[in-house]
């Protein structure tokens, strides 16, 4: 690196930060945020939480009920996952370079994952929630379509990046497509599969919640009911089972993932 | 090759137990995914579900949405001002939590802090990262009044513990024979993480960054909606809870739709332009 190319990187670096600095101080206009407000609402939170989210005597007799919504929830993101990834892994070994069955069916596969990646979990369980009315599949559908885009994205990723040797040894003896598939492609990507899956589980757990909120089911509503009843204690015991079940789940997937990998 | 060998136990019993500690852990993961799907779906609450009806009001719903996409609460500058609402909740977000996490991650990185400050962070991270954002911007809530502030410090707490993640393993990565190169000519702590540890993660982290804002539009549409933050996600709560404006939840559908593919190709312009190591 000479001389010219350092200060050209560094007036570049200067104008970086100029811009973010710029779109900042935008951004703060245009949603009215007060940078000093809002750090001194920080001290002021904590507090009003360390007085207020204690989960007392009389809170642990919602215990049984809470679990029970909780538990819900968990098995509607695991039913979510699991099936999507089903779907997914067709989407996928249809979208992947190495696996395409011809380009018309790879580029929908691409745009089906697109589509239903980013147009948001609420946009879906909102419209979902009109036709479906208030019960589980209404978040399990949600959480289905969302994850969908996602995994499509994922196990594309990982078959294309997968080694293209062992493709090349069973084309050569012959084999039919779903023998490649099956025996070269899959094998090979499972671990890192298997791996996005369980990070799935554990998002779709926490976006259980705020499908819960708008679509009146599992936990979510538990949370919503306590909160607009002002009833804290009860919110924070809420919460407490909620953080307890994602790190159990964050444990497990870290263990899986530690072996497999 | 071990080909013929065969794996005996103790007491000289043939071992049927086939493939490693990996391969066995893999299988069983995948038998225990598959049966708690199906028991879930006894657990299910399947109260005022008629699936038939359910399905073809849905297509006809979706249809609408898509196909006949019009604003009537709305106009059309007003739905983009509240666009631009979301992408600025989300920028902030994303820039606080970026500068924040990156001090947090120095101390969480185990070559560059003690043992015992990295576990506290870590267990600190992995506890705020464990609370769904919506609950975080609900606690903010109360304590802040809702508005701006208390979407911004919840979606901050999300976005800190995420990065935070991702800088640490990042900086883990940092060649030790940098580290070492700097200590040993007598650099101080400071001078380690500026010249050493900076130049050579800074790409990773701007991509991290830019990830990070991509998911940060999604969960700001997701608290206006849910939290009654502002922005184009309150607007398309409205439209679809008060009003069963399908033609309108089309519209702003297709407004987040669209800026949510413009984020993705910038990134992955920006990521291929100025960092061609980080897409391979």
């Amino acid at each position: 690196m000479n001389e010219k190319t350092m200060r050209k990187s560094r007036w570049q670096t200067v104008i970086f930060l100029l811009i973010i600095i710029v779109l900042t101080y935008l951004s703060s206009a245009i949603t009215s945020f007060n940078f000093i407000d809002g750090v001194a609402t920080i001290p002021k939170a904590i507090g009003w939480m360390l007085s207020n989210l204690l989960v007392t005597q009389e809170t642990l007799d919602k215990l049984p009920n809470i679990l029970e919504k909780l538990a819900e929830t968990t098995f509607m993101s695991i039913a979510a996952t699991t099936i999507a990834a089903v779907v997914s892994l067709f989407l996928g070994v249809l979208g992947s370079k190495t696996t395409k069955v011809n380009n018309f069916l790879s580029v929908f596969a691409r745009f089906i994952a697109s589509v239903s990646r980013n147009i948001p979990v609420v946009a879906w369980s909102l419209v979902l929630l009109i036709s479906f009315g208030q019960n589980s599949v209404t978040g399990f559908l949600a959480l289905f379509v969302g994850t969908v885009g996602f995994l499509t994205r994922a196990f594309i990723e990982s078959i294309d990046e997968a080694n293209q040797s062992s493709v090349e040894a069973l084309t050569a003896t012959g084999s039919t497509y779903f023998q490649i598939v099956g025996k070269a492609v899959i094998p090979q990507c499972l671990p890192q599969m298997i791996s996005w899956v369980l990070f799935m589980v554990e998002t779709n757990i926490r976006s259980a919640t705020l499908v819960g909120i708008l679509t009146g089911t599992g936990i979510g509503y538990t949370f919503d009911m306590y909160y607009k009843m002002l009833n804290y204690n009860a919110v924070a015991l809420v919460t407490l089972c909620i953080v307890i079940t994602v790190i159990i789940v964050d444990l497990i997937s870290n263990y899986v993932r530690k072996v497999i990998l | 090759m071990e080909a013929t060998y065969i794996k005996r136990k103790k007491d000289g019993r043939i071992n049927i137990k086939w493939g490693n500690k990996g391969d066995r852990v893999l299988r069983w993961t995948l038998v225990v995914l598959t049966i708690l799907t199906v028991v879930s779906f006894l657990f299910f609450n399947y109260a005022g579900l008629e699936l038939g009806s359910a399905i073809r009001e849905t297509a006809y719903n979706l249809n609408v949405m898509f196909l006949e996409p019009a604003l009537s609460h709305l106009d059309l500058g007003e739905a983009m001002y509240q666009v631009v609402v979301t992408l600025s909740l989300a920028f902030l977000a994303t820039v606080i939590g970026a500068i924040i996490a990156f001090f947090l991650s120095l101390m969480a990185a185990t070559n560059l802090a003690p043992v015992g400050v990295t576990r506290i962070v870590r267990v600190f991270v992995a506890i705020i990262r464990a609370v769904p954002t919506v609950l975080w911007v609900l606690i903010f809530a109360i304590a802040a009044g809702l508005g701006s502030e208390a979407a911004v410090l919840g979606m901050l707490f999300h976005s800190i513990a995420y990065l935070v993640k991702a800088f640490s393993e990042a900086f883990e990565e940092v060649d030790k024979g940098i580290l070492e190169a700097l200590r040993s000519i007598g650099a101080d702590w400071w001078h380690i993480v500026k010249s050493g540890v900076l130049p050579s993660t800074f790409t990773y982290l701007l991509s991290w960054i830019f990830l990070r804002f991509e998911i940060n539009f999604g969960v700001a549409v997701a608290m206006g909606a849910a939290a009654g933050a502002g922005g184009i996600g309150f607007d398309l709560f409205m439209a679809s809870g008060f009003y069963f404006d399908m033609r309108e939840v089309g519209f702003i559908t297709y407004a987040i739709l669209i800026v949510a593919f413009l984020l993705e190709v910038i990134s992955t312009r920006l990521k291929k332009r100025y960092f061609p190591a980080t897409t391979e």
